[in-house]
């Protein structure tokens, strides 16, 4: 590169525009070219809440953030360096993303007067011309008539040339970073295989883009942000939704089940089901219920049958679906209820994410009735996450929670996937035989991890009755006994600590062992608090980061790790609930931090927190 | 599915016969209706270990605990739900749902008309005694207007279902109406059950003893049960009446009662089970047994249709996806079409 090329370690920059401007095409190129480039990275969509927002409104606004750097990224970036806008509402909506003296790339047909209209601008106000943004780098670039000039003599009709004007800022932006345009017409040639003229057209622009920023004298400054020195392997980009859809069937795969998906669509769980519903050919059967009961009575229908069943839902659907998890804690069968949390309650703020179902995970069933809850920290630990939900409700026959969100749903980040080979065997132990002659079937008697055998309809001399009634010890039948049901309660609660005999430690992500603070996290707010902790580390702060994936039951070394630092705070997507259980369980005083605004926190609000009390 | 060639164990009424104590009420219709399927199950065919029954909450609910066959009592109006995704995934056990007027019907109402859309390969025992029995006495979904119970003393404001009209309206492709007291129609109709494939959807009035004592007496009583019901046979006229001299015929859409001595058997409505038409027309004869001029209640099998199973069309995609894919890959999935190298 030119020697007035600037050396950074890392930027952030969010792509917006209009749902139809081709925004999450143009950010996710960004990012397979940047991530093949050997940058670390973190991307995250904000899609406009509703389907069909009218055009150029700001309700319509589509917005694609991404951080790359040449150090580690754990996040999306709280601010950006660089702001892609098409048109004004997308300025008018993300301008307050935007860093102190940061770049904007403006095009500017996006700003007449009936777009500054619909951005809601006064009358005779254009952000571009009136110097308002004069604090900041402003490129302003006429995409729309430089697409034009390109694809001039092309024969495709004006509609057909104004689709490619999104190539033409991704050119551009590859300029900047001096990026390679090799992954981008490759996608081009593939996606439009059938459509040579299109092909041609499209990478015309992307050059053109490119070329632009070589050509013109638009006085912007390259910037180069070099190769992350990051873990050696193969890599591929992914979203938590896949990753967690992907997890489900590795651990059929690796258990030797079927793999059974009952579901109801709900924003932002659905995709899960879209996703398994691909893998027919991986023997998943996925069965699209009447409401969110049936999906879950489907799946424990199937898991008595001996599928690895599964249920995917959010808030309102797992809130409809807790009489029969309680059920399927009487039956002891295994069940993984997958929940990708957003904002509530009721409808709450469905395109949102936030962390408030955790006690709802935890606790929130009639009668004593506790159960395995795991979380996901991020995008591709939600494949992790739901192989080992998986493990534990097969291996210990019990329903689990698998908490994901809105936020891990839709965000990506680069994954060193495991191969297959990798993965540990999960070992059903399906019964295949009756008792010896004379013994008799004892559906309710436990084995070495308290789990009761599995024993499924077709095999001769295992026929027994399971139920929702309180059961006998060992037998299964049904019983008032006042002592058998003190006994019981108390076995099904042991029996889900028992699973603590079977994870890993509680680890230290980062920072000493013992300290003044110990930042607990749980789930999605994982890379921000990594952030906020190396930066803090990094500035002399006695400060540690743990992050915890197993809530229910706790890790056994959880309370000694806690207890080696003056204060905990949990910072939490919610009004405070994983301190409250960690309060409760350990009777220290952790400090929680909220943040209920439907947005993760910035890595920035967790550092000055922690400067408080580090 | 292919169906190899399996071989059957044959087990007795007797065996099927748990060691748990049977809790109904003395008198209950309940225990002649786990009779009769007692003593039919042996007769069809299948193995004990291939047979589940599934129930919902109810008194009617605790059937499967009788049953020596693998069996869950779940939970109040899922029955319907977790036997679908038991049948999607197992479809070739035989799959028994048990369920009650409130348990299908009120609580379990939409699960049980979306598994008749479905046409899940199942049998559906509903045990209709017009009342909730198990919470002691409230007034169900079937029951009549103007009932008093304990939650209506001045008489249930509410219109009753029509169950098999609801049935009918869902697509059911096997829809019958038997009773607790007339153990032979009953066989007869489980049988036939068993033997459709699809959802069979058997009514089966059970009284209540202690809750609804008689709410089906004029039609299994030996006064009246000959002139107050009506047994549909595939093939054969609508005929009824003690002396065997009243009968059904078709004016135009327009079902009436007509007397044997003036009309000749051949002119009757001949029951053909195939007909969907004529089937609504049966299950809409649901008059009031106290009205003037009422129709008899029919009672057996009124429609039958064959229908693709869902477990069939599901189990096809799974077959067909593999034979167009071959068996997934997981490393293919983990890797995706998109991977790069880091040194
Ligand atoms: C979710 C839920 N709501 C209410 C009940 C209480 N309950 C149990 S059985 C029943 C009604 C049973 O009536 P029906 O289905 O007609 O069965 P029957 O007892 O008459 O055989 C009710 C309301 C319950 N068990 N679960
Ligand atoms: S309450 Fe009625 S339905 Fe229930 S067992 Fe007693 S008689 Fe039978
Ligand atoms: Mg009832």
């Amino acid at each position: 590169m030119e020697n007035n090329t600037l050396l950074a370690t890392e930027a952030t920059i969010l792509f917006a525009g209009d749902s139809g401007d081709g925004i999450q095409l143009t950010g996710d190129q960004f990012t397979n070219t940047t991530a093949l480039y050997g940058n670390d990275l973190s991307t995250f969509p904000n899609f406009p809440a509703e389907i069909r927002a009218p055009q150029g409104t700001l309700a319509g606004v589509s917005g694609f953030q991404i951080k790359f750097g040449s150090t580690e990224v754990f996040t999306p970036g709280d601010r950006c360096d660089m702001l892609v806008v098409m048109n004004a509402a997308a300025l008018k909506a993300n301008l307050k993303q935007l860093k102190p003296g940061g770049i904007i790339i403006a095009n500017t047909e996006g700003f007449d007067a009936k777009n500054l209209r619909l951005a809601r601008y006064a009358e005779g106000v254009n952000p571009l011309e009136d110097g308002s943004l004069e604090t900041y780098k402003l490129f302003k670039i006429d995409v729309t008539r430089l697409t034009k000039a390109t694809l001039e003599g092309s024969g495709l009709g004006t509609k057909e040339i104004d689709r490619t004007k999104n190539m033409f800022v991704l050119g551009f932006i590859y300029w900047i970073y001096n990026r390679s345009l090799d992954t981008t017409i490759r996608f081009i040639e593939q996606k439009f295989a059938k459509r040579p003229e299109i092909v041609e057209a499209n990478i015309k622009t992307l050059k053109a883009g490119y070329n632009y920023g070589d050509t013109s004298e638009t006085f912007m400054q390259r910037v180069e942000i070099r190769p992350a020195q990051i873990a050696p392997g193969r890599y591929r980009n992914i979203n938590g939704n896949p990753a967690t859809a992907m997890g489900l069937i590795a651990a059929a795969k690796k258990s030797g089940l079927n793999l059974f998906l009952g579901s109801y669509p709900i924003t932002p769980a659905s995709d899960i089901l879209h996703e398994l519903s691909k893998y027919k050919h991986f023997g998943v059967g996925t069965f699209q219920a009447e409401d969110e009961i049936a999906a879950i009575c489907a799946a424990i229908g199937a898991s008595f049958g001996g599928s690895l069943a599964v249920t995917t839902s959010s808030g309102p659907g797992i809130a409809l679906k807790t009489e029969a998890i309680g059920l399927a804690i009487m039956l002891e069968l295994p069940l993984v209820i997958v929940n990708v949390q957003r904002g509530g309650p009721s409808t709450g703020l469905p395109t949102k994410t936030e962390q408030a179902d955790l006690l709802q995970a935890v606790y929130g069933r009639n009668g004593e009735a506790p159960l395995p809850v795991i979380a996901a920290k991020s995008p591709a630990d939600c494949f992790f996450a739901a192989f080992e939900a998986c493990r534990i409700a097969i291996e210990h026959r019990t329903p689990v929670f698998f908490l994901s969100d809105g936020y891990l749903a839709n965000g990506a980040e680069p994954w060193r996937f495991p191969s297959a080979a990798d993965l540990p065997e999960i070992k059903p132990n399906i019964l295949n035989s009756a008792p010896a002659e004379g013994e008799k079937f004892l559906p309710y008697r436990r084995d070495e991890k308290l789990a009761r055998p599995w024993a499924v309809p077709g095999v001769k001399g295992l026929e027994h009755r399971i139920g929702g009634l309180e059961k006998e010890h060992e037998t299964g039948n049904i019983s008032y006994d006042p002592e058998n049901h003190e006994f019981m309660v108390k076995l099904r609660a042991e029996r889900v600590e028992k699973v603590a005999d079977y994870i890993g430690p509680q680890t230290l992500d980062q920072g000493p062992e013992k300290g003044k603070l110990l930042v607990l996290g749980w789930g999605s707010t994982y890379g921000a608090i990594k952030t906020a902790v190396k930066t803090a580390l990094d500035e002399g702060y006695s400060v540690a980061h743990a992050h915890v994936r197993y809530i229910h039951p706790f890790p056994k070394n959880l309370e000694s790790v806690l207890r080696n630092y003056d204060h905990v705070l949990i910072p939490e997507m919610n009004n405070g609930q994983l301190v409250r259980i960690i309060r409760d369980r350990f009777l220290i005083p952790a400090e929680g931090f909220s943040k209920i605004k439907g947005i993760p926190f910035t890595a920035e609000e967790l550092l000055t927190k922690i400067k408080t009390l580090a | 599915m292919e169906t190899a060639e399996k071989t059957v164990t044959p087990f007795t009424s007797k065996e099927l016969v748990t060691d748990q104590e049977v809790r109904w009420c003395p008198g209950c219709g309940d225990y002649s209706i786990l009779k009769q399927v007692q003593t039919v199950v042996p007769e069809l065919g299948l193995n004990r270990e291939e047979i589940v029954f599934i129930s919902g909450i109810g008194c009617s609910s605790r059937f499967p605990y009788y049953m020596e066959t693998y069996g869950m009592h779940s939970i109040h109006g899922r029955a319907t739900a977790i036997a679908s995704g038991l049948k999607a995934t197992r479809p070739e056990l035989s799959v028994w749902i048990v369920t009650g007027d409130g348990d299908s019907l009120s609580i379990g109402g939409n699960h049980f008309i979306h598994l008749l859309r479905r046409n899940f390969d199942v049998n559906v025992l509903l045990f209709n005694n017009e009342i909730y029995g198990l919470t002691k006495g409230q007034y169900s979904p079937t029951s009549e207007k103007g009932k008093i119970t304990k939650s209506t003393p001045m008489g249930s404001v509410d219109h009753p279902f029509n169950p098999l009209a609801v049935v009918m309206g869902a697509d059911g492709t096997f829809v019958a109406r038997a009773m607790d007291r007339d153990p032979i129609q009953l066989r007869t109709v489980l049988k036939r059950a068993h033997q459709h494939k699809g959802t069979s959807l058997v009514e089966i009035y059970q009284n209540c003893n202690v809750f609804n004592d008689g709410a089906f007496e004029v039609f299994t009583e030996k006064s009246t049960k000959a002139d107050e019901t009506l047994f549909a046979e595939h093939g054969q006229p609508l005929i009824f009446g003690a002396a065997k001299d009243k009968g059904l015929i078709l004016d135009g859409f327009q079902p009436k009662v007509v007397s044997l001595s003036e009309v000749s058997a051949n002119d009757l409505w001949i029951h053909d089970e195939r007909d969907r038409t004529k089937a609504n027309m049966l299950v809409r004869m649901f008059d009031d047994p106290s009205r003037e001029g009422h129709f008899p209640r029919p009672f057996g099998i009124f429609y039958v249709e064959d229908r693709f199973t869902y477990e069939e069309a599901y189990q096809q995609q799974l077959k067909e996806a593999r034979d167009r894919k071959g068996e997934g890959d997981l490393d293919a999935l983990l890797s995706g079409n998109n991977t790069w190298v880091v040194e």
